[in-house]
């Protein structure tokens, strides 16, 4: 009969047989199709390493990705990958994570795909608290349809859509996240890469919905746009305090409040119950009280009392 | 308090009581507003008549308002097939002016108006029906007592019908301990308070009491009593769904309602999503992990989730779409029936996008159409539409208690290895992809991306010209492939004669009594059922060629030029100019009558249409 969600073992399974660790190049699949200088190498090359440390196992690895140059991530990643529609990975991400309690999760996406087209999926994955790793490759600009504004775009910014420079208030993703109810949020840049491997590690080791921005400069339409947070080039990167207390949600407000480049680290971090586990819960307190009925049994009880 | 006022004269035997009759069938409309507890009448009357043998089908509308306004529920009870809620009512029970004045119309000549007459005031010339006015409120306020108010005039109306149609009264009163003994002993004591004043109201006399035939010949077989929408969900549990999304919509919500409630006892989950595309997406999400998932919605959902469900379609996702279909376009009418969403979900996706659509034709079908939706989901590995509509999701219908060992789906997902040189999207003869979800180790180390891009038989995107010609025909191809191993039509009456009627869905109870009226009256005409939508069944054309003339019956406008949806396939598909529709939009479903009408009137004119 078809099983519970619940009959697959979680990542962490302790009674998995050991086997030969992975190297980072069993990893790599296609060649980026990136521009030279994309902050989005960053990411990826930051990602393979820290598989490669996390040894998951290779088929228990999956990437979703949406729409846009950085939705290209799961191509480039040799392992159960998909590229779904523009602004919904999360969502489709939401599917895998709560029926796979078996796989780590991991969505990349861009600003456009996360706080434009697919803001709403954000806030709502962020509440539910979905067990999972979204990584926002921000280079506030459309790169792939070749420089639109974007919903992260500074006031003045002068694309093909705002050929006068933008006139529309951009979004500050930090503080969208935080009263979304996110419970694992970070900023991050992807000029340094300590600094991202750290987040990234931080946001794997969350129970529930795990955040980070990666602010990840587009070399083509808006080059240099991030500099100001790079000490290499004159800029101030300026880390979260560390007196600062991340579960106090205000504090991380504040926080996401300081004026461009901001903070970087973990702005807030929470133990909130993740909607897999609060499933999981409904299951076993629904299976406990059917006495493990088998399917039929349970829908032949429920169908006669419908004589 | 007054008491039962015969408006009209009838003749009541000497004994002071008018005599039993035995008769076939009766159609009872109960029409008052939707918090005095109608549709509990009509429902007690269905599931009684579901456990002695009796076939049943009610027919209801609920106001789209949010509390109150008026409300009807109609059920016809018979011994025989009962295939439609019943043209004309034989009784109509009016709790209100209102529901005098706007059902009035809807009782047959002769029939038998009861009506309170706490409430209404009938018109004494009216001498067509037989009126009896009975003190409905002001009888259950003093069988109840105390503050109950008129609280109840729905139990006191069913024991007046029990008696009336001499119903099984202990069986009566076991369902009703049943459906509110969990509500307290002082709920149950006021309902069963209400029935037996109903009950002991001596309705006869004034009006003729009823017994039904008694069914000979197959009985004893146990049959259980749901709306369309139930039979879908445990149709869904059935066929081994086990995650499930949706977004609220009427008239779908309950069936969200009802996996939400059960999928946990099966190991199970239905996600609430935050809006109709995300319900797809995590659909599709969970598909691709393995769970064969199920998400549903009515029209203005289905425009939603159509980019979706072309991805599912590129990327070969098995996935369940429900669509109940109501009124349209827009937001249209949410409490009404149509049939108009079959273009929608034939071909509601930009590009190319083939997907299975099937309807179910009645309840039962909506438990057994869902099954087959998710097999067919997996063995064809793309998106299947099931297209219910609010009709069938509101009626309630006595069916067969199914055999749980046929009707059980393991779907399972497969983990096995796969490889080396796994290709997901082989260009094999029979164009199915073959998907080895997360999770499964491949041996070559080489893992799959499933993709909304077009790609090669590895899931790699490729735009070249010829792969996407390839990819298109292997898409295309897999329904050809359902195509042809499916059994022709259902059809109804002889395979010949002067008209045929082509419907879909949940008109075929009515389009089949049309076809047995049609026959008694010395009329040629025949019906064919079509429940494959996309692909359709074989052996259209011949079952087409033997008859005169050809009309498909269906919810829907007749269009610029003459026909409805599924007319407008059957022209394309065949390039028969013979095919015109009988039509209408009234949001409500199609009378025996209307059909006839339509089809005689449309017999008078001109066989073929052009467009000028």
């Amino acid at each position: 009969m078809t099983p519970t969600l619940t009959d697959l073992k979680p990542v962490t399974d302790p009674t998995a047989p050991a086997r030969a660790p992975y190297t980072k190049k069993e990893l790599v699949a296609d060649l980026p199709t990136w521009c030279p200088g994309c902050g989005d190498f960053s990411v990826l090359s930051i990602y393979f390493k820290l598989m490669e440390k996390r040894q998951i196992p290779h088929e228990r690895i999956v990437s979703v990705a949406g729409i846009g140059c950085s939705s290209r991530f799961p191509y480039f990643v040799n392992a159960h990958g998909v590229h779904f529609l523009h602004g919904r990975a999360l969502a489709f991400a939401t599917g895998v994570s709560l029926t796979r309690p078996d796989l780590h999760v991991f969505v990349f996406s861009g600003d456009g795909d996360a706080f434009s087209i697919g803001g709403n999926h954000l806030d709502h994955a962020a509440r539910k608290n979905i067990h999972m790793t979204c990584v926002i490759m921000d280079n506030n600009v459309y790169g792939l349809t070749k420089k639109q504004t974007s919903p992260t775009s500074p006031l003045g910014f002068k694309s093909k859509t705002d050929p006068t420079g933008a006139i529309d208030q951009p979004i500050n993703p930090m503080k969208k996240l935080i009263a979304a109810g996110a419970t694992f949020i970070a900023r991050t840049h992807s000029q340094l890469p300590n600094h991202v491997a750290e987040m990234m590690e931080k946001a794997m080791n969350h129970e529930g919905f795990s955040v980070i921005e990666c602010l990840s400069e587009c070399t083509e339409f808006y080059a240099g746009a991030f500099d100001s947070a790079v000490p290499r080039k004159g800029g101030l990167f300026n880390q979260v305090p560390a007196d600062h207390n991340v579960t106090d949600e205000l504090s991380a407000y504040k926080l996401a409040m300081a004026a461009f480049p901001g903070y970087f680290g973990v702005f807030y971090q929470v133990d909130r119950p993740s909607k897999n586990a609060l499933e999981a819960g409904l299951i076993n307190a629904a299976r406990t009280k059917a006495n493990n009925a088998t399917p039929t049994e349970l829908l032949q009880k429920t169908l006669d009392r419908l004589t | 308090m007054s008491d039962g006022q015969l408006q009209q004269s009838v003749v009541v035997p000497s004994g002071g009581e008018a005599a039993n009759k035995t008769i076939r069938d009766a159609v009872i409309r109960l029409a008052g507003n939707s918090q005095d507890g109608i549709q509990a009448i009509g429902g007690f009357l269905a599931r009684l008549a579901g456990r002695t043998d009796k076939d049943v089908m009610t027919y209801m509308t609920i106001p789209a308002t949010i509390s109150g306004g008026p409300s009807i529920y109609q059920v016809r009870l018979g011994t025989g097939e009962v295939l439609s809620a019943g043209d004309e009512a034989d009784v109509l029970v009016a709790f209100y002016q209102h529901s005098y004045r706007e059902h009035l119309g809807t009782l047959r000549e002769g029939g038998i108006l009861l009506y309170d007459s706490d409430q209404v005031k009938p018109n004494p010339d009216d001498k067509r029906f037989l009126a009896v006015g009975i003190s409905i409120t002001s009888s259950t306020i003093e069988a109840i007592g105390g503050t109950a108010r008129d609280k109840g005039k729905n139990m006191f109306v069913l024991g007046v019908l029990a008696r009336m149609f001499d119903l099984d009264v202990p069986k009566l009163e076991g369902m009703l301990r049943g459906y509110y003994g969990g509500k307290g002993e002082d709920v149950i004591r006021n309902v069963l308070l209400a029935f037996n004043a109903g009950y002991a109201y001596n309705i006869q006399r004034w009006v003729h009491t009823y017994s039904f035939e008694r069914t000979t010949g197959a009985g004893g077989l146990k049959k259980i009593v749901t709306d369309g929408n139930q039979a879908i969900a445990y149709g869904a549990l059935a066929g081994g769904v086990r995650f499930g999304a949706a977004y609220p919509i009427t008239p779908w919500s309950s069936i969200m309602e009802i996996l939400r409630a059960e999928l946990p006892k099966y190991g199970g989950i239905f996600v609430q999503a935050e809006d109709e595309i995300a319900a797809v997406a995590m659909a599709c999400g969970a598909s691709y992990a393995g769970h064969t998932a199920l998400t549903g919605t009515s029209g203005p959902g289905v425009s939603l989730k159509s980019e979706a469900i072309g991805w599912a379609v590129m990327a070969e996702i098995p996935l369940v779409i429900i669509d109940v279909q109501r009124g349209g376009p827009a937001t249209g009418l949410p409490t009404n029936v149509e049939q108009s969403d079959l273009n929608i979900a034939r071909y509601g996706s930009h590009g190319d996008a083939p997907r299975i659509v099937i309807a179910p034709c009645s309840v039962e079908d909506c438990f057994y159409t869902t099954i087959e939706a998710v097999k067919l989901a997996r063995e064809y590995s793309c998106p299947v539409i099931v297209l219910s509509d609010q009709a069938l999701a509101t009626r309630v219908e006595a069916w067969e208690m199914p055999v749980m060992a046929d009707a059980m789906q393991d779907i399972t997902p497969r983990f096995e290895p796969r490889g080396p040189g796994f290709k997901p999207y082989e260009n094999t003869p029979d164009g199915v992809a073959r998907h080895a979800p997360p999770g499964t180790p491949m041996i070559d180390g080489k893992y799959p991306i499933v993709t909304g891009l077009e790609h090669d038989e590895y899931g790699h995107p490729a735009n070249r010209p010829s792969n996407h010609s390839l990819m298109v025909a292997k898409r295309r191809r897999k329904l050809k492939l359902l195509e042809g191993k499916l059994a022709k039509p259902e059809l109804h009456g002889p395979p010949a004669g002067d008209v045929l009627l082509i419907g879909w869905g949940s008109t075929r109870g009515p389009v089949q009594e049309a076809v047995d009226r049609a026959q008694a009256a010395g009329e040629k005409v025949s019906a064919v059922h079509l429940r494959y939508l996309s692909p359709m069944q074989p052996g259209i054309k011949e079952i087409m060629d033997s008859f005169k003339h050809i009309f498909v019956v269906e919810l829907n406008d007749e269009g610029l030029y003459g026909y409805g949806q599924l007319a407008g396939i059957l022209r394309a598909s065949y390039c028969d100019p013979r095919i015109r529709g009988i039509n209408k939009t009234d949001g409500l479903p199609f009378k025996v009558r209307e059909i006839l009408d339509v089809m005689h009137q449309k017999l008078q004119q001109p066989n073929i249409i052009v467009a000028e």
